[in-house]
């Protein structure tokens, strides 16, 4: 009786909100950032309550209505294209005109060759999607882009402005105390350091630009990456929602997102940035969901049998256990943020990668590669640092386990 | 009022327990279940009561449910149907805080690979159960240190987990479990991933500190003889079905079907049986036929094995007293001779001549 109840309440809810989405959508309010807003509050109640009643209705109710929906989609889908294609037959019979033999079995043509009028217009929802985006929205990512400016320019400033040997000796203590002092490490890292300014004085600046836009890159990582990754750890649904949408960002090519981020943030560091998030972050989230999934169950139960609340699950036992995970995923996160820059420099984003591509337009090959070996030594700087640290949690947290 | 009381319990596993439930209700065993619907039967139909004070041990193979059951009673796992009452409260009507707070201080759980924290130390574990409670670090350390005393670990509190032996890591877990002082110890398979001497020893250590500490112990193993030494009560599972309840006298002397049997067949009953257990009363023995030279007296509650000797080397003949030094029956040689037999205590009485 109280399920159906909730249901009444829950169904009702729903009808008032979508009247809201409509109402905002058309008629009252102007698209701004405000309606964006609006939008988002009346959006995630919405989706949270959608996906309640699928809890409610039977599990085969509900798939038999999924593969009636996607049925009808597709149905949709092809004459939409159908309709929409300037290459079709003038009437439907035109269709079975042309015939061809396949293994002497006769067969309509258009069933052999990819009949030109299949074809889903795809391209022009994205592009009109696209210019609508930009024109309500772009005052946003004007904002957001402006913001990361304003810290990367201010983060570069400090560290060009400082002297080089100061730097160094930055580097070199930040690594001996990450790495626990181990002095070897911390030697190799000061050496690196010291050669990619070395190999090149020019480089020393340009080092410095990369690594502001690399640390800021996975500073977003890791705010938004790992929150998610916790929320995939803790529920399957939410796991099965964003793994789509980690492969796809880790699949689709670095172009397919790099010119689009021009036109939304104008060239420079701030695509770059972007960029980077979309393509280093997805190892980051899979590792913490891992590292956190990984916890021994027992354990797990331990903290429970004990009235370990959630949070206190979280912070108290999840969470540091899966911190060696976690820092090997910030160290992938590194590695891949710095190949990210590199690749930017296509879009006009100095740095490193800027020397490299110059280095080929010239066809100068000494100058590339001098500069390719500088992103190495940064990556082997990087990686020292996160790695060791990542190290030296993990024999706190695992003492008498050795590192293979 | 029992300490403890788990009434008509059912659990199944799988997608949707609930359409299988009335079919386990109607009395399909384990497999069938299995075979027609895909759920696993963790528990069906098991009701028990377990006293203030006592250790009761649950015993079962691998597969028959009891770590199931032992996490119905802090609802680590949620029954399919049936209700939990520890002190007269039924634990399935508590809401998630409520739960909570019940966990925090009725009772505390001991692990079988002992569930500790390894980026802890000993101290720190010991005192996780306070530190949820929101105790402060100066409280949590002193219980936490008079705990390692108690468990004899001094001088390792600032050690990790992974730097102890196992004896020495199950310890810690039992020290944590002790540290909130719940009125209520579970203990899931504790000392089976100890080797054989130090699980002795361990149990050795919680036979000492139960008889000063009196908690309510429910004690899980897959070992026999543990559960004899530890258990005031002893119930069997088999299948998630519960076969049999009952003291380690009852269990060993009357099993109930064959599953106990084949349980009980190896045991060493000279170590479990009491005088009082197999002796004849002294209204029914013909006391003309002993000779006073030859016997010998021991209480009513002492094993077979520490008068076995006696009787074997004079043929002489026991007498049962209890505390207060009053005739309560006699044993000689054939009594012993019946009880120590492997084939059961009734049979053998039937068909010996």
């Amino acid at each position: 009786m109280n399920k159906i109840a909730n249901f009444n309440i829950k169904v009702a809810s729903i009808l008032i909100f979508i009247g809201l989405i409509v109402a905002t959508h058309n008629l009252i309010i102007p698209k701004n950032i405000f309606y964006l807003f609006l939008k988002l509050i009346f959006l995630i109640p919405s989706v949270a309550l959608i996906v309640n009643i699928a809890n409610i209705i039977p599990k085969h109710t509900l798939l038999f209505f999924s593969k009636v929906f996607g049925a009808i989609v597709l149905i949709t889908l092809i004459i939409i294209s159908y309709l929409s294609s300037k290459r079709k037959p003038d009437n439907f019979s035109d269709l079975f005109d042309k015939w061809d033999s396949f293994l002497g079995i006769p067969l309509p043509k258009f069933l052999i060759n990819w009949p030109k009028w299949l074809d889903t217009p795809f391209m022009h929802w994205i592009n009109k999607g696209w210019k609508s985006f930009i024109a309500d929205y772009g005052l946003i990512f004007d904002a957001i882009g402006y913001g990361l400016l304003r810290g990367y320019t201010e983060l570069k400033g400090i560290i060009v402005q400082t002297p080089w040997p100061i730097v160094i000796i930055g580097v070199i203590a930040i690594t001996y105390f990450t790495s626990g002092r181990k002095v070897g490490t911390t030697v190799f890292v000061g050496f690196c350091t010291f050669f990619i300014g070395f190999l090149n004085p020019r480089f020393w600046d340009k080092a410095i630009e990369t690594t502001t836009m690399v640390v800021i890159g996975i500073a977003i990582c890791i705010i938004i990456g790992i929150p998610i990754g916790i929320a995939m750890a803790r529920s399957e649904k939410v796991r099965n929602a964003i793994l789509p949408i980690l492969d796809t960002m880790q699949v689709i090519p670095a172009f397919c997102y790099l010119i689009p981020g021009i036109i939304l943030f104008g060239l420079g560091a701030i695509p770059a940035i972007i960029s980077i998030f979309i393509y280093a972050c997805p190892p980051l989230i899979r590792l913490t969901d891992l590292g956190i999934r990984l916890v021994d169950e027992e354990v797990i139960e331990a903290a429970r049998s004990f009235g370990a609340s959630k949070k206190q699950m979280l912070l108290g036992v999840q969470l540091p256990l899966a911190l060696p995970n976690i820092m090997q995923g910030i160290n992938q996160c590194t590695m891949m943020a710095l190949a990210m820059v590199v690749i930017a420099s296509m879009i006009g984003t100095r740095g490193l990668g800027d020397e490299v591509l110059l280095g080929l337009q010239q066809l100068n090959v000494g100058a590339a590669l001098e500069a390719g070996l500088a992103i190495v030594l940064l990556a082997i700087v990087l990686d020292r640092m996160t790695q060791a640290y990542g190290d030296k949690i993990q024999e706190r947290t695992q003492p008498g386990k050795k590192k293979q | 009022m029992s300490k403890i009381e788990i009434k008509n319990v059912y659990k199944i596993f799988g997608n949707n327990p609930s359409e299988v439930l009335p079919m386990v209700k109607e009395g399909a065993n384990k497999e069938e279940v299995l075979e027609k619907t895909g759920h696993t039967v963790g528990l069906d139909n098991v009701s028990l009561s377990i006293e203030e004070g006592e250790t009761f041990v649950c015993m079962g193979l691998s597969g028959s449910g009891k770590s199931t059951l032992i996490r119905h009673l802090n609802r680590l796992i949620d029954p399919t149907d049936g209700d939990i009452i520890v002190d007269g409260t039924n634990i399935m009507e508590l809401d998630e805080h409520q739960l909570i707070d019940f966990r925090k201080h009725e009772l505390s759980m001991v692990f079988q690979r002992f569930g500790l924290f390894p980026h802890k130390t000993v101290i720190e574990n010991i005192g996780y159960g306070l530190e949820i409670q929101g105790k402060t670090l100066e409280e949590r350390n002193k219980t936490a240190m008079t705990q390692i005393e108690a468990v004899g670990l001094q001088g390792f509190e600032d050690q990790y987990p992974s730097q102890l032996s196992g004896g020495m890591q199950q310890r810690v877990g039992l020290a944590r479990a002790l540290a909130t002082n719940p009125e209520i110890l579970l203990m899931d398979e504790a000392f089976s991933a100890l080797d054989p001497l130090i699980r002795s020893d361990m149990q050795q250590q919680l036979i000492e500190l139960q008889s000063k500490l009196k908690k309510t112990i429910v004690f899980i193993t897959h070992d026999l003889d543990e559960s004899l030494r530890l258990g005031d009560h002893i119930g069997i599972l088999n299948g998630g079905r519960l076969v049999q309840a009952g003291t380690p006298e009852q269990i060993i002397m009357n099993p109930a079907d064959d599953y106990v049997k084949a349980f009980v067949k190896d045991v060493n009953r000279a170590k479990v049986l009491k005088a009082k257990t197999v002796m004849v009363q002294a209204d029914k023995f013909d006391t003309s036929s002993i000779k006073l030279a030859e016997t010998y007296k021991v209480n009513e509650g002492v094993y077979i094995e520490e008068f076995l000797p006696k009787v074997l080397e004079n043929n002489s003949t026991i007498v049962v007293v209890d505390g207060k030094g009053d005739t309560k029956g006699y044993i000689t040689s054939k009594e012993l001779a019946i009880s120590l037999s492997k084939t059961g205590y009734n049979e053998t009485t039937n068909t010996t001549q």
